[in-house]
C-alpha cells in the first residue's frame, strides 16, 4: 500500500494545475458538447436539425415515413444510447475512484472486489450455454438474458467476497485485496474452461463482449440502469469524508471520527452495483474507471470533493466521444467501445503522466 | 342513339372496372407476404434496395442476378469478392449497429438466422423496414429453402427455381458419385494449424457437414464444434486424408507447412502417404449454390481413383 504515498504527498503539496471548480465547471461544459454531438452526428446523417419536424409529428400524431425514421433515430436509438453512455462512463470512472481510494492504491480498479470476473463468468455461461442447460431461462428472459446474468454474476461475486472476507467482523482491505485477486482467478479459470467448450460463434460473441459496446442501447436498458445511478448520486456525498479520511489511512481516518468499517462496505457495495450495471448493458469497457480518476488527480488534487464529481463527468464525457468515433469511423460498421477508448485514452493518458510524473518521486 | 349511350356508358364502367382490377393485381404483385426463418409474417411491398447480412444470403442475390439492387452486405459476404467492394460493408453479422444498418437506407433487410447481437436485430424488427430472417441449415434441403425464401422475398421466383434447379442437378451429381465409393475414407478437417496445434471440425460444424455431403467419415465427429486437438489425440482418430483450408489472401504454404511439421500429423496414414488436400475454405464451408459442387470437388481431391474433373472453378491441389 506504499503506492499510496504520492496521492496523500501531493495533496500536502497542493500541487495542482487548476482550481477544483474550474475542473468540474469545465468538465460539465465538455459533458455537454460530447452529449450534443452525440445526438446529432450518426451514421444516417440525420441531425438534430430534424428534431422540431420529429416533435411537431409526435404532437400533431401524424407521422409519414421519413420522420418516422428521423424520431427512431433521434429518439430510439441516439438518445437512450447518449444516457447509457454518459451512466456507464461515469459509474465505472467513480467507482475506479472509490477503489483506488478504499485500496489506497493508485492501480486499484473494481475488478479487485471480483465485480468484473463475476459478471464475465455469468455473460459467457449465458451466451455458451443459453441454447442448451439454460435454454428455458434465456427463453424467458430474451434479449435481456445476458444483461441480467451479467449483473446478478458481478454483484454476487463481489457479496461473497465481502461476506466472507468480513467474518470476522471486519473488512480488512489487504484481505479483500487477496481474496479478490484469488475470486478474478478462479472466474477466469472457469471462463476459460466454459469458452474452451464453446464454438467459435459463441467465442466471437464473447470476444465482442469483452471489448465493450453500446450497440444494443435502449430505453428498457436505461430505465433498468436509472436506480443505480440514483444510488450512485444519493451514496457519493456520504462517501466523501470516509475517502478522504482514507486518503490518510485507516487508522487516521478512524480517529477522525470515521467509521471506517461501515464505509469501506458502502463503497464495496455501491461500487459491486454501479459496476455490475454498466457492466451488464455495455459489456466490459475498461481504462475508464482508471485513467479517468487519474487524470483529476493531476489537475485538480486528490481531494474527493472534486475527485469524485470530475470522475463522474469527465468518465461520461470519455465514453460518449468514443462510442461517437466507434460507430462513426467505419460506417456503418461499427468498432469496439473499449477498442476505440484506450486507442484514443491510452496516448493522451500517457502523455499527461510522462510531462507530470504521477506516482513518480 | 339511346342503345349507343347504354353501350358506352357500359363500356366506360367496364373499363374502369378493369383498370381497377389490374390496380388491385398489380399491387398485390408488388406485395410478398412471407413467413420467414423466425416464424415471423413479413410483408414486403418495395425490393429495390436491398441489404444482405450474410455471405451465404449475398451469394445468392447475386446467383439471382440481382445484386443491381443490393445496396450494402456485412463482413461474411465474401462471395463473390466485388460484393465488399461495390456495397456499403455494415460490419460482421453478429455486431450490427442499429443507426449503422438504417443508414444504407434499404427497403427490405435479409439476414442470417445468425444475426445479432440479439437487442440489435429486435430493434430492427421492430422498425418499417421488414427484416426477413434466412435458415441457415447445412443440407440440400437447406440450401433450397433458403434459396427460395430469398428469390420470393426479392421477387425473383423464376430465377430461384433456376438456381434450386441447378443445385439440385449438382447434387444428383454428387450423389452419382458417392455411390461409387467402395469404402468411406476417413478424413480429419483442420481449419487452422499454430503453434503445433490443429483446430479441427467436429460435429455440427459446416465442415463436418461437407465431409458428410462428399462421402467421407469425419475422424473427430466425437468432438462438438471447431476444437484444438494436441498430437497425440490426431494419431489416435488415424485419418487417412487430411483437408485444409486456403485462406483468401492466397498464402496457404505457411498453415500447410506447419501441419506437415507436426509428429502427429506425419504419424497418422496421411501424413505418411502425404494425403494433404488443400482447399478455399470459403468455397468449402460457405453452404450456399456452391456447396455441391464444392462437395464433388472435396470428394474428387479424398477418392482420385474415381476420376472426373473438378467441378467448379475453385478447384484444390492434393500434395
Amino acid at each position: 500500500m506504499t503506492a499510496a504515498v504520492p496521492i496523500a504527498a501531493r495533496a500536502r503539496e497542493g500541487g495542482r494545475l487548476a482550481s477544483p471548480h474550474a475542473l468540474v465547471a469545465v468538465s460539465a461544459l465538455a459533458l455537454l458538447v460530447a452529449a450534443f454531438l452525440s445526438v446529432s452526428i450518426g451514421p444516417t446523417g440525420i441531425t438534430l436539425a430534424s428534431l422540431p419536424r420529429v416533435l411537431a409529428a409526435i404532437a400533431s400524431g401524424q407521422h409519414d415515413a421519413a420522420t418516422a425514421r428521423e424520431q427512431l433515430v433521434l429518439l430510439d436509438i441516439r438518445l437512450p444510447r447518449l444516457l447509457l453512455g454518459a451512466f456507464v462512463g461515469a459509474a465505472l470512472a467513480v467507482s475506479g475512484a472509490m477503489m483506488q481510494g478504499m485500496f489506497r492504491n493508485p492501480l486499484a480498479d473494481p475488478a479487485l472486489i471480483g465485480v468484473s470476473s463475476g459478471a464475465a463468468l455469468a455473460a459467457i455461461a449465458t451466451i455458451a450455454l443459453g441454447n442448451g442447460l439454460a435454454g428455458p431461462v434465456t427463453k424467458a428472459f430474451g434479449v435481456y438474458a445476458l444483461p441480467f446474468a451479467a449483473f446478478l454474476g458481478g454483484v454476487s461475486t463481489t457479496l461473497v467476497l465481502v461476506l466472507m472476507v468480513g467474518r470476522s467482523g471486519q473488512l480488512s482491505v489487504s484481505t479483500l485485496l487477496l481474496a479478490g485477486i484469488a475470486v478474478g482467478a478462479l472466474s477466469g479459470a472457469l471462463t476459460g474452461l466454459i469458452s474452451y467448450a464453446s464454438d467459435d460463434r459463441e467465442l466471437r460473441d464473447l470476444t465482442l463482449w469483452m471489448l465493450g459496446s453500446l450497440s444494443g442501447a435502449s430505453w428498457p436498458k436505461v430505465l433498468a440502469v436509472l436506480p443505480f445511478a440514483l444510488l450512485i448520486a444519493l451514496a457519493l456525498p456520504g462517501l466523501v469524508r470516509a475517502l478522504n479520511g482514507l486518503l490518510l489511512g485507516e487508522a487516521e481516518a478512524f480517529h477522525l471520527g470515521i467509521d471506517v468499517d461501515r464505509a469501506k462496505r458502502i463503497i464495496v457495495l455501491v461500487t459491486a452495483a454501479a459496476v455490475g450495471a454498466a457492466v451488464a448493458v455495455a459489456g466490459v469497457v475498461g481504462f475508464v474507471g482508471i485513467v479517468i480518476p487519474h487524470l483529476i488527480r493531476l489537475v485538480a488534487g486528490p481531494d474527493h470533493r472534486v475527485v469524485l464529481p470530475g470522475s463522474a463527468l469527465l468518465g461520461a464525457t470519455l465514453v460518449l466521444l468514443a462510442d461517437l468515433l466507434a460507430r462513426m469511423l467505419l460506417r456503418p460498421a461499427e468498432l469496439p467501445l473499449g477498442v476505440v477508448m484506450a486507442l484514443i485514452g491510452a496516448p493522451v493518458f500517457l502523455h499527461m503522466v510522462v510531462k507530470r510524473g504521477v506516482g513518480g518521486g | 342513339m339511346r342503345i349507343e349511350r347504354l353501350f358506352r356508358g357500359v363500356a366506360a364502367a367496364f373499363l374502369c372496372l378493369l383498370a381497377a382490377a389490374s390496380q388491385i393485381i398489380i399491387s398485390a404483385a408488388a406485395d410478398v407476404t412471407l413467413t420467414d426463418a423466425g416464424g415471423r409474417t413479413v410483408q414486403i411491398s418495395d425490393a429495390s434496395r436491398i441489404l444482405s447480412v450474410g455471405g451465404d444470403i449475398t451469394e445468392i442475390i447475386y446467383a439471382l442476378g440481382a445484386d443491381a439492387r443490393l445496396v450494402g452486405v456485412d463482413s461474411t459476404s465474401q462471395f463473390p469478392a466485388k460484393a465488399l467492394k461495390d456495397k456499403a460493408n455494415v460490419g460482421y453479422m453478429r455486431a450490427l449497429s442499429i443507426e449503422g444498418v438504417i443508414s444504407v437506407g434499404a427497403t427490405l433487410i435479409l439476414a442470417s438466422e445468425r444475426a445479432g447481437p440479439p437487442e440489435v436485430v429486435k430493434t430492427l424488427k421492430t422498425t418499417s423496414v421488414p427484416y426477413v430472417e434466412i435458415p441457415d441449415q447445412y443440407s440440400p434441403q437447406g440450401i433450397a429453402a433458403k434459396v427460395r425464401l430469398v428469390a420470393r422475398a426479392i421477387g425473383a421466383e423464376a430465377e430461384g427455381e433456376q438456381v434450386v434447379r441447378q443445385v439440385e442437378a449438382d447434387f444428383k451429381a454428387l450423389a452419382d458419385g458417392v455411390k461409387r465409393i467402395k469404402q468411406p475414407a476417413k478424413v480429419l478437417f483442420v481449419l487452422a494449424a499454430q503453434n503445433g496445434r490443429a483446430t479441427v471440425g467436429g460435429q455440427g460444424t459446416s465442415a463436418h457437414a461437407i465431409l458428410e455431403l462428399a462421402g467421407a467419415t469425419n475422424t473427430a465427429a466425437a468432438v462438438a464444434g471447431f476444437k484444438p486437438l494436441t498430437d497425440e489425440a490426431i494419431i489416435e482418430l488415424a485419418p487417412e486424408v487430411i483437408i485444409t483450408m486456403r485462406r483468401s489472401s492466397g498464402n496457404d504454404g505457411h498453415d500447410t507447412n506447419q501441419l506437415l511439421t507436426m509428429k502427429g500429423v506425419q504419424s497418422t496414414p496421411a501424413g505418411a502417404a502425404n494425403r494433404l488436400v488443400v482447399m478455399d475454405g470459403l468455397y468449402l464451408l460457405s453452404f450456399g449454390p456452391r456447396a455441391p459442387r464444392a462437395a464433388l470437388d472435396l470428394m474428387r481431391q479424398i477418392y482420385p481413383e474415381l476420376g472426373g474433373e473438378p467441378a467448379g472453378s475453385h478447384t484444390g491441389a492434393t500434395k
